[in-house]
């Protein structure tokens, strides 16, 4: 009956569309005695009711069975009429389509078990199989997929004729390899076929398949099974490297996001910031604060939230980054230990503020619609803020570096690192270049929490969490070279990834904590270090 | 002169023990034999508050050590303070024995409820006193020796080995955050029953506690002073002002400097071990990197290598914790910390003690200056001047 569904559709496709009024009465009479029998309120009705409704190629019979899986569907005991309630709660007739005004008092909702639900679900992956939207089509193919019912096979051996769509097309041909490789009666022949499919699909699905597979094979299949096994195993472990490595480089972006500000105050100035990951914080909470403006007074700017802020943040965390150069640390300059000290007490002083005038709790930030979402590459997915994120990263990087290298600016700062008196001597103002340098790095401190502020939650001690982190990198990367940094927020997060399936998350870090500290015995000028005397300055 | 100056710091320090000491024996006997609510009688939660301090000027002196004599700026010596805690919290959970809710004689209550088989490995021994005893100072002693050696040794000094320090107490905190490290997670070991013998909870226990804080303050200065005052001390100094110098002059600075803060790590973790029955608690909370940095500026406060000014430094800035954050003002607290932070390192930079000498010191000297020149002229010798 299953077998001529998908020719039936088409030809009461056309039917319904020419002749309306003349085709529907040619099978209704069966249609509408099966939907009748939903009334009786008795499982084998229903079920019976069920296989009739989803052969019978009725436009109605899809939204008969997700209204039955749903619970919208009701049935009148007395009249033995059938109901559905739609989704916008109109509700209509089960056997016309015909709108109702109401539910009669005494209809009540058709009852299902647990045998009928997979009846439901298997009606309706026969019935979206033939679905218009191709990715319902898609959905329902890898539902077959995963289920490889034997009855479904027709359905789906009719639909990958007709198929023109090229990903549906693959995902018939996978369900119909799925069913085919479980059929009892299928010959040797067509098993193999379907194992090199499946093979060829190489998923995490595609191996439960062939593991699950009964061991009363025959011993080529058995054979062929086997092997199939390992060459996804082998191509399942390569792209669970190629997803550590992608969270590696998302994890290394936001290291980078958050030391690149700590490499040049740190690495450049040599002023151990305490308080960088407050400036972090300020960031996230500038996001916070346009986003609350927009929400309340421009809703439709919410997309452009982050532009925005951007530049907001730029500006909120570089302006309280000078102050705090200019008021406190310039005081300090040479004396690192007590500026370490002044600083942890700035980032004391800026949480408890923040704590004070935001409260204490998570703040939201939401993410644009620009940055919601995932796509699949192979195997894995990718999530559009990471992606962002990453690239936002080395946008900065690039940026800074050169501005390090090309403006007037640039240069100042490097000549007063190089050399301070000289840079003096040549007419260099270089206490206005230690104000502006510190409030470059606060300036993209505060840059990196618009960008943290979308995974991560934006609470006071935001910043608390990414100091330690911000300061490994730098270390590691070598104090006073921004590739160095780059290098070394990447290697981090990289290995960090890829210990933590091995190790756990704390243990990975910990690994990770304890590899700097020996690293640093090796290298204590970090993997770039400066050559000559700078170093002992 | 140089006579009257060491006369006046020897001075300074007799009066700091006898003052110690008398606190130690005043306060315990007030809190047992006065009648409560006499206006005399030191109450039972105000004698474990100064016990706790007592213990946090213990830490102080330890830091004082290192960082006031030898340049060394740890901030991870919460973690030394926190490993002695850990052993000593070890021999009291042991005591529980089967009073515990699960009434398991060997497990601790956490393990039961962990499902731990058996004893962990590093747990044996704790149920005798002289072995805990004994961990408290070697856990810490060890850890600083490695970690020192290695640090030391490839010349990782300044603001690097700040940061490293804080990164080991930070791994260390995560570590013993997990509850398959052995040492009851997040909570941390509590619910301690008695010591050797003794309730904790007791009147006399926490007196005797007390009492033996504040000899371990007086011990501990000693000890800092017998360095400091030694010819190891002066090429510690050396090794603050002139690192390179002093190597060049052939001293092995590593060497130095990894006794000093090995023995600094020691008085850390004797400071955890008396710290823990106190306050009845060790939780992974005490590794955090910012209670290190705290412990940095008690001394900051009193006076970094006055060693008197950083057990009065430990004593005044967690009174005015105690005080504020029990108050309405509790929200404000972490601006006073900071702004301390910043104000003592701007404008204070030789803390209280250091300013007061800097004050006191050239005015005795100036009243000295008649005997010692009536002195000098009598025995004809002018000694050259002693830096301070």
């Amino acid at each position: 009956m299953v077998a001529n569904v998908f020719d039936r559709l088409r030809s009461l496709a056309i039917a319904f569309f020419l002749i309306a009024t003349l085709a529907v009465p040619a099978f209704a009479g069966a249609f509408e005695d099966a939907v009748a029998k939903f009334a009786n309120d008795e499982f084998s009705d229903t079920e019976e009711a069920i296989g009739t409704v989803a052969s019978s190629g009725n436009p109605l019979a899809f939204p008969i069975i997700s209204a039955l899986q749903d619970g919208r569907l009701s049935a009148d005991p007395d009249t033995k009429k059938v109901f559905i309630t739609q989704d916008d709660g109109k509700v209509i007739d089960a056997a016309s389509g015909a709108a109702v005004d109401k539910l009669p008092d005494t209809a009540a909702a058709v009852r299902l078990n647990n045998r009928l639900r997979r009846t439901v679900e298997a009606a309706l992956g026969g019935l979206t199989l033939l679905s218009p939207d191709p990715v319902k089509r898609i959905a329902a193919a890898q539902s077959v997929f995963k289920t490889h019912d034997e009855s479904m096979l027709p359905v789906v051996d009719g639909a990958l004729q007709k198929e023109t769509n090229k990903a549906a097309k693959a995902a018939f041909a996978e369900a119909r390899a799925s069913i085919l490789l479980f059929k009892a009666d299928a010959t040797d022949a067509e098993k193999l076929e379907a194992i090199a499919a499946i093979k060829a699909r190489g998923d995490q699905e595609a191996l439960a398949l062939l593991t699950g597979l009964s061991g009363e094979q025959s011993p080529l299949i058995a054979r062929a099974a086997a092997s199939a096994t390992s060459a996804i195993q082998s191509n399942l472990a390569v792209w669970s490297a190629v997803q550590n490595a992608w969270y590696g480089l998302s994890l290394g972006s936001v290291l980078l996001l958050a030391a690149i500000g700590l490499a040049i105050t740190f690495g450049v100035m040599g002023v151990i910031n305490m308080a960088h990951g407050e400036m972090v914080m300020l960031g996230a909470y500038t996001t916070f604060v346009v986003q609350e403006v927009i929400r309340t007074s421009y809703p439709g700017l919410f997309d452009y939230s982050l532009l925005i802020a951007v530049p907001l943040a730029f500006l909120v965390a570089g302006a309280i980054g000078v102050l705090i150069e200019r008021t406190i640390i310039r005081f300090l300059y040479g004396r690192p230990l007590e500026t370490l000290l002044a600083t942890w007490g700035i980032s004391l002083v800026l949480q408890q503020a923040v704590r004070t005038a935001f409260g204490p709790t998570n703040r939201e930030v939401g993410n644009p619609s620009w940055m919601s979402g995932a796509f699949e590459l192979g195997q894995i997915t990718i999530t559009y803020n990471r992606l962002w994120i990453l690239c936002f990263t080395l946008a900065v990087f690039v940026i800074l570096l050169a501005m390090l290298r090309y403006t007037a600016l640039g240069l100042e700062m490097r000549a007063v690192t190089q050399n301070r008196r000289m840079a003096a001597s040549m007419g260099i103002a270089t206490s206005r270049v230690d104000a502006l340098t510190f409030g470059l790095g606060s300036g993209i401190a505060g840059i990196a929490g618009v960008a943290l502020s979308q995974i991560d939650n934006v609470s006071p001690n935001l910043g608390q969490s990414y100091i330690i982190d911000s300061f490994m990198v730098v270390v590691f990367g070598g104090v006073g070279n921004l590739w160095g940094t780059l290098v070394g927020a990447f290697t981090l997060g990289i290995a960090n990834k890829f210990l933590e399936p091995v190790a756990g998350a704390v243990l990975g870090k910990i690994a990770i904590l304890v590899l700097i500290i020996l690293f640093i015995q090796k290298r204590p000028r970090g993997l770039f270090a400066l050559k000559g005397r700078a170093v002992e300055a | 002169m140089p006579h009257a100056l060491t006369r006046t710091l020897a001075r300074g320090a007799a009066l700091f023990v006898l003052v110690v000491a008398a606190l130690g024996v005043l306060i315990p006997l007030s809190n047992l034999l006065l009648p409560s609510g006499s206006i005399l009688q030191v109450p039972t939660y105000l004698v474990a508050l100064f016990g706790k301090y007592a213990c946090y000027a213990v830490l102080a002196l330890s830091i004082d050590l290192i960082w006031g004599y030898c340049g060394i700026l740890s901030l991870g010596h919460g973690a030394f303070f926190a490993l002695g805690g850990y052993a000593m919290g070890m021999y009291l959970m042991r005591q529980i024995g089967s009073r515990g809710v699960y009434g398991n004689p060997i497990l601790p209550d956490f393990m039961v409820f962990l499902n731990y088989p058996k004893l962990p490995w590093y747990w044996h021994g704790f149920d005798m006193f002289w072995f805990a005893a004994l961990m408290v100072i070697v856990v810490p002693g060890l850890l600083a020796f490695c970690f020192g050696w290695l640090a030391f040794r490839s010349r990782v000094t300044g603001v690097y080995l700040s940061i490293i320090t804080q990164a080991m107490t930070y791994a260390l905190l995560l570590a013993f955050f997990r509850n398959d490290f052995g040492f009851g997670g997040n909570n941390g070991l509590t619910d301690f029953k008695d010591i050797l013998g003794f309730n904790v909870q007791a009147d006399g226990t926490r007196a005797a506690l007390f009492a033996l804080s504040c000899a371990a303050i007086i011990v501990a200065f000693l000890i800092c002073r017998a360095v400091v005052t030694s010819k190891l001390g002066k090429v510690l100094i050396a090794v603050r002002d002139a690192e390179s110098r002093t190597r060049f002059l052939g001293y092995r600075v590593e060497s130095y400097k990894l006794f000093v803060f090995t023995l600094s790590a020691c008085m850390a973790g004797v400071a955890g071990a008396l710290y823990v029955p106190q306050v009845g608690i060790i939780n992974p909370s005490e590794f955090a990197p910012g209670n290190s940095i705290e412990a940095v500026i008690w001394v900051a406060v009193g006076g970094r290598g006055t060693l008197i000014g950083a057990a009065l430094g430990a004593v005044v800035v967690n009174y005015a914790k105690t005080y504020f954050t029990s108050g309405p003002l509790a929200p404000y607290w972490l601006f006073m910390l900071g702004a301390m932070f910043i104000l003592v390192t701007l404008l204070l930079p030789k803390g209280i003690v250091g300013t007061f000498n800097s004050w006191w010191e050239p005015w005795k000297a100036r009243r000295l200056t008649a005997n010692a020149e009536s002195a000098a002229a009598e025995d004809g010798v002018s000694e050259p001047h002693m830096a301070e």
